[in-house]
């Protein structure tokens, strides 16, 4: 069970979220939609990085506050390193 | 030669304490290069390798597995096989695998105890029913076995059902596949392994893949905890972990990996001759010979490799059993286990070629790998092998999310995902 903290309502319990899997894919502007290929439109709809370490996803205080935001997460120990607000680049977790 | 088994060979060993017992596979010592590796040692892997040697003749094949054979998902889910699928791709597919299931004791003389108990879907609501006698019309009209049954055959069939008018989710029909059923998933996997050997095939257990040896975009080999292998083919069969070999090989996969959690009961008398699922309230269940109830449900949301789950998703599927079957209520769980499934946009697997030349991958069944197991390794092989794939394996190419052809088996398929 994660316990997964909400900038804005604090500690709450795994269900009370929603998963919104990877973060940071960013929709391609109206302008490179005129010229994308079939592959790379594949790409931005499917492909996904899947890591076996650190994944940065979303998810959202479905049955709270209701507010989408930003988890740094390992997909091995399920430690959530860094919740961070959605627009934000992910956080270069050497550093910290 | 490999001994046979059979019942005089099981009392002339029973007579000498069981000492003479021929081990099962040899433990090799990795050679220098190889005409195929399949990476993973899982049923599936095991299946393509067995068929590599059997159907196409290749026996200079080895088997890479990071741990100990079917320690992954193979010894990891609830033993269903079916063929129940909407789409005619799913469908040939999945009752090619159901059929090679029908004779795989007698074809790797290992008794996979392959048990055609039958198995049936629920439908609770108006909807579900509507839902249901499409697909079992549609599975009717690929020479499927399928009907679909009233109440009172239901009640029939598994009085300890709830099938009152004030249950919590009335039972209003079924679908049932009376060949559909269970098989030991164990002997599966080692069945495969024991033919395939006897064919040549070098298991290598404890050899894990680090690296893959690629030069000018075509693969010569791979980096392994026993060092470097060579192959002129290479087929990754992974599951849970096919996008960190993907990652190694340089290309991204459409599939998110996440935990499948099941469990089992107590040992009972036997109560339950069939394999009951309800996609709506969400579990399916089946007894094993052992009397133990061995249920699943629905995998955890979040993308995982630890093998371990969130326990209120255990609680959910207790739930549900207990609404379908009251007088589970006072059974007592014995394990519960998690395994790492490779889930897919669209339900279906991933068969065949990669960005990668000589390089194949057979990943993205998701939470139903297991029905599949002879079928996967069966098409998988020839894909290898041909270097094209399989006539059934066709619409399963990597390329279906390019090309927009996919095949949607989500709820289609009549079982929770």
């Amino acid at each position: 069970m994660l316990l997964i903290s909400c900038p804005y309502c604090g500690p709450r319990d795994e269900h009370e979220f929603s998963y919104g899997h990877e973060a940071h894919i960013a929709r391609p502007t109206l302008e490179q939609q005129q010229t994308m290929s079939d592959a790379e439109w594949a790409d931005y709809l499917f492909m996904r990085k899947n890591p076996k370490g650190v994944h940065f996803e979303r998810w959202v205080h479905s049955r709270g506050c209701r507010q989408w935001f930003n988890v740094a997460r390992h997909t091995v120990t399920h430690e959530i390193i860094k919740v961070y607000p959605m627009g934000e680049p992910a956080p270069n977790l050497e550093q910290k | 030669m490999k001994q046979n088994y059979s019942i005089f060979t099981l009392v002339r060993n029973a007579l000498n304490y069981h000492q003479d017992w021929q081990e099962a596979w040899r433990s090799p010592a990795p050679k220098p290069e190889y005409d195929v590796i399949v990476i993973g040692g899982g049923g599936h892997g095991l299946a393509t390798a067995y068929y590599l040697a059997k159907e196409h003749g290749i026996t200079n094949v080895a088997v890479l597995e990071k741990g100990w054979l079917g320690g992954g998902n193979t010894g990891r889910n609830t033993t269903i096989v079916r063929s129940n699928y909407l789409w005619d791709e799913s469908a040939h597919l999945y009752e090619h695998s159901l059929k090679l299931f029908e004779g795989l004791t007698q074809d790797l003389n290992y008794n996979v105890m392959f048990s055609q108990r039958g198995l049936m879907n629920l439908a609770h609501t108006q909807h579900d029913m509507q839902a249901l006698r499409r697909r079992v019309y549609a599975i009717q009209l690929n020479g499927i076995d399928s009907e679909i049954l009233t109440p009172e055959q239901i009640k029939e069939m598994v009085p300890i059902l709830d099938c009152s008018a004030t249950a919590r989710y009335p039972i209003m029909g079924a679908s049932l596949q009376r060949r559909g059923g269970v098989a030991r998933h164990d002997a599966v996997a080692w069945g495969f392994a024991r033919k395939a050997d006897e064919r040549g095939v070098d298991i290598l257990q404890n050899t894990e893949v680090t690296g893959f040896r690629i030069e000018n975009g075509v693969v010569k080999g791979v980096e392994t905890t026993r060092g470097p292998i060579g192959a002129k083919k290479v087929g990754i069969v992974v599951a849970g972990h096919s996008g960190v070999l993907a990652g190694m090989a340089g290309f991204r996969l459409p599939v998110e990996s996440h935990p499948l959690q099941a469990l089992v009961s107590e040992p009972i008398k036997p109560i339950l001759n069939t394999v009951v699922m309800s996609p709506q309230v969400h579990v399916y269940v089946s007894q094993s010979d052992k009397g133990e109830l061995v249920l699943g449900a629905g995998i955890d949301a979040y993308t995982s490799y630890a093998q371990v789950g969130s326990p209120f998703i255990i609680e959910n599927q207790l739930n549900a059993l207990t609404d379908l079957f009251p007088c589970f209520g006072r059974l007592r769980m014995l394990r519960q286990w998690g395994g790492i499934v490779d889930t897919c946009p669209d339900a279906s697997p991933i068969i065949g070629k990669t960005p990668v030349e000589n390089l194949f991958i057979n990943c993205g069944w998701g939470t139903g790998g297991f029905k599949a197991t002879p079928g996967s390794g069966n098409v998988f092989a020839h894909t290898i092998a041909r270097g094209e794939p399989h006539p059934l394996a066709v619409p399963f190419a990597l390329d279906r999310f390019t090309s927009g052809y996919l095949i949607d088996e989500h709820g289609a398929a009549g079982v929770a995902h």
